[in-house]
């Protein structure tokens, strides 16, 4: 998917804009974002995930073909954390799978590994 | 910034009403959120690209009680920004984060520094 699906989505589904003013606005959004994140500010966007600016502290690596010492100097770095919900939707087969799994091991009388009786979500910690 | 606030400001700069706004970043999120449940990566050019990532079942634990737990394989949105975000992030080091801007309020849940995050930490 690039942007143009997203503007064409938008066209279709908002309705009352021409191509070129979707265009403009996917953009408009996008560059939004962009001047956010770069003043250091973090994007919430519930249902979907946050976008995190994090500093990191310097380092010394490795040059992986030479072995020699390097420093990693400091630096700022991006990172997309998935809401719960997106999660979710992205695993919702598994869950389906793995339901009937457990189901059927515990007609069966068998404990799959790690699982408590009476089962619990397998989704994972705060977003 | 949340996401009310990204429509507000997405009304202020496109000068569309907050009511369009909302529709176009829902509509936006949405589309991404459908192309990612389908297992298909996004290419925003400037911004960045998101791409699904498989992961193996794993025996882990729970931090708390110690107590081993079974994670199943799971699909995860792995995002990479593009050169342009990538370098203007770079380019705001000098002020602070979001997180260091406010010390006295620390991130929730999280108390000991992470480790050097690989993308398979994620």
């Amino acid at each position: 998917m690039t942007k143009a699906d997203l503007i064409d989505h938008v066209c279709e589904r908002v309705g009352g804009f021409s191509k070129k003013e979707a265009a403009e606005i996917v953009e408009s959004l996008f560059e939004i974002m962009k001047s956010t994140l770069e003043r250091g500010e973090n994007i919430k966007l519930s249902g979907f995930g946050n976008f995190e600016v994090r500093d990191k502290k310097p380092r010394s690596g490795r040059n992986p073909r030479t072995h020699e010492r390097i420093l990693i100097e400091a630096r700022r770095v991006l990172v997309f954390k998935p809401s719960n919900l997106l999660k979710g939707a992205m695993n919702k087969h598994r869950d389906r799978y793995r339901a009937a799994i457990e189901a059927r091991a515990a007609a069966a009388g068998i404990l799959l590994p790690g699982r408590v009786p009476g089962g619990e979500s397998d989704q994972g910690g705060g977003v | 910034m949340k996401k009310s606030e990204l429509i507000a400001e997405l009304a202020r700069v496109a000068d569309i009403p907050k009511r369009r706004a909302a529709a176009v970043v829902r509509t936006v999120l949405e589309s991404m959120k459908d192309a990612l449940v389908r297992g298909e990566g996004i290419e925003i050019r400037g911004f960045g690209t998101m791409t699904v990532r498989h992961y193996e079942a794993y025996e882990g634990r729970n931090p708390r009680t110690n107590e081993p737990v079974h994670v199943p394989p799971k699909r995860l949105p792995y995002f990479k920004p593009g050169k342009e975000l990538r370098e203007r992030i770079q380019k705001g080091k000098g002020v602070p984060t979001q997180r260091n801007a406010h010390p006295s309020r620390p991130s929730p849940g999280r108390r000991r520094s992470p480790p050097d995050e690989t993308e398979d930490a994620i």
